[in-house]
């Protein structure tokens, strides 16, 4: 039978922070660098990092064809910040960006404003729980979300945590938290066991 | 709700991981590197090799400089003060810049005390050679660390120097006794505490780029194998022949550093990199300002 390797895409970013999140769930976890790497895994979270970068190199591996096909056929994906503007369909004011199209949401980048605007604070998210630290750095924020996007946490009046069916976008990063609630929700979507933190 | 935090500080920097930063000098060069895939750009007067041209005092870029640069990319933009420059730093910040690097590339303005930096929303990258002057840098308030290298040189021994003893000192602490740490931070002239989480971690706790002199997709890698999160390049994009086709293959050689195959695909067919300089040669050597 075929291990549930949960995969981290690792072109660029905080990878290594979503896959310390995973390890400390005692989930088994890759970086995700090549097709092959794609092809190993059930589940994939697509981390914060430039999204033109990744967006960049995505294209040029050959990881974004294999990566839409995939999670059109149903494999759960989770983008934090630079993922979840990759997933959107529409970058409201970037309309020429390279984005993956995934997610019937539209987003516009940067939109809490630059770094020194950059803050956290504590959310209560649908199915998860409330007081949930959440970091939110030259954030994007959701502006717009089609019918089948279910939204599970706002700030200030807009969505920062939506699902459509198999996929799970936030504006913010739960990965530089010690809270893994967030986590814990995608694995439950990917189907895959996990242990408390140790 | 937090503005500035040190979680948000040291998360952004944290969102720098396995990129390229490259120094710019124009909204035109500022979308090459934009486009060729940079994590973010250093907006610059002048790129380091032209600063050590130049000589005299070299200080913080004009505004309208690094405004056009701001307007240009939508990538975040950093940009260098003097070191110990307060006035600049809060300039600076006020403006908006997404980091600033207290920079000793510029010549510094105190030459006894850095910024507290602490006291500004605005995160900070410095410059180390070792892992003492990383530490102070960090107990000052940085919230990344560089190497430094010999800036505008081309020529990557000096990174490669200051990461390879950076890394050494962290291996270091973490085999050490309890014990010892006390007398060791005495000795690299270190806060303890910050002594103690480099054990506990067994790294920095901040993120560590390479710096000073990266000129070829191949220093780049090499940087990466040593252990940097990442990488700056200054003149080594915009002083070489093609520098859109620089900055694409060295933004490959940092993802893909521990692949020799895709190293070799990307090295190939870059074009005439800078000209290198002789650090021996240097009448200036930057990596000294700054202690």
């Amino acid at each position: 039978m075929v291990k549930l390797i949960v995969g981290v895409l690792g072109l660029q970013g905080d990878f290594r922070e979503h896959l310390w999140a995973l390890q400390k769930l005692r989930v088994e976890a890759i970086v995700v660098k090549t097709v092959e790497d794609l092809k190993r895994v059930k589940g994939l979270i697509i981390p914060g990092g430039e999204s033109t970068t990744i967006g960049r190199l995505a294209r040029l591996t050959g990881i974004a064809d294999e990566l839409k096909k995939r999670a059109m056929e149903g494999m759960p994906v989770y983008g934090t910040c630079a993922g979840m503007i990759l997933l959107a369909k529409r970058i409201a004011n970037y309309p020429d960006q390279y984005s993956f199209g995934l997610m019937d949401i539209t987003v516009e980048r940067n939109a809490y404003g630059r770094q020194v605007e950059s803050f956290e604070v504590d959310l209560d998210i649908k199915a998860i729980g409330d007081k949930f630290k959440a970091i939110f750095i030259r954030a994007p924020k959701i502006v717009e979300c089609g019918e089948k996007v279910e939204i599970l946490a706002k700030y200030d009046g807009s969505p920062v945590l939506v699902q459509q069916e198999n996929l799970l976008a936030g504006s913010f990063h739960p990965e530089l938290g010690t809270d893994l609630r967030v986590h814990e929700y995608f694995l439950r979507m990917v189907g895959v066991k996990y242990a408390g933190v140790y | 709700m937090e503005k500035g935090t040190w979680t948000v500080k040291t998360g952004f920097a944290d969102m720098f991981k396995g990129g390229v930063i490259m120094d710019v000098t124009t909204a035109e060069q500022a979308k090459i590197a934009e486009e060729a895939g940079a994590v973010a750009v250093m907006a610059l007067e002048r790129v380091p090799a032209d600063i050590r041209k130049a000589g005299g005092v070299a200080r913080m870029a004009s505004i309208s400089k690094i405004k056009e640069i701001m307007q240009a990319v939508s990538i975040p933009v950093m940009a260098k003060v003097r070191i110990g420059h307060i006035a600049e730093a809060r300039i600076l910040e006020a403006l908006g810049v997404d980091f600033i690097d207290e920079s000793e590339v510029l010549t510094p303005a105190d030459d006894r005390f850095h910024i507290n930096k602490h006291e500004f929303k605005v995160p900070f990258v410095c410059g180390a050679r070792d892992l003492g002057e990383a530490l102070r840098r960090i107990a000052e308030g940085a919230a990344m660390i560089r190497t430094k290298g010999e800036a505008g040189t081309g020529n990557v021994v000096e990174a490669v120097k200051h990461m390879r003893k950076v890394m050494d000192d962290i291996r270091k602490v973490t085999t050490m006794l309890d014990d010892e740490l006390v007398a060791y931070a005495k000795e690299i002239g270190a806060p303890v505490e910050l002594v103690r989480e480099v054990k506990r971690l067994g790294r920095l706790p901040v993120v560590n780029f390479a710096a000073g002199g990266v000129a070829t997709p191949a220093d780049a890698a090499l940087m990466m194998m040593l252990g940097a999160d990442g990488v700056f390049v200054g003149s080594g994009i915009f002083k070489s022949k093609d520098p859109a086709k620089m900055a694409r293959s060295i933004v490959m050689a940092v993802t893909y550093w521990n692949d020799p195959e895709m190293l070799l695909k990307v090295s190939e067919d870059i074009g005439e990199p800078m000209p290198g300089l002789e650090v021996e040669e240097l009448e200036v050597r930057m990596q000294e300002r700054g202690w």
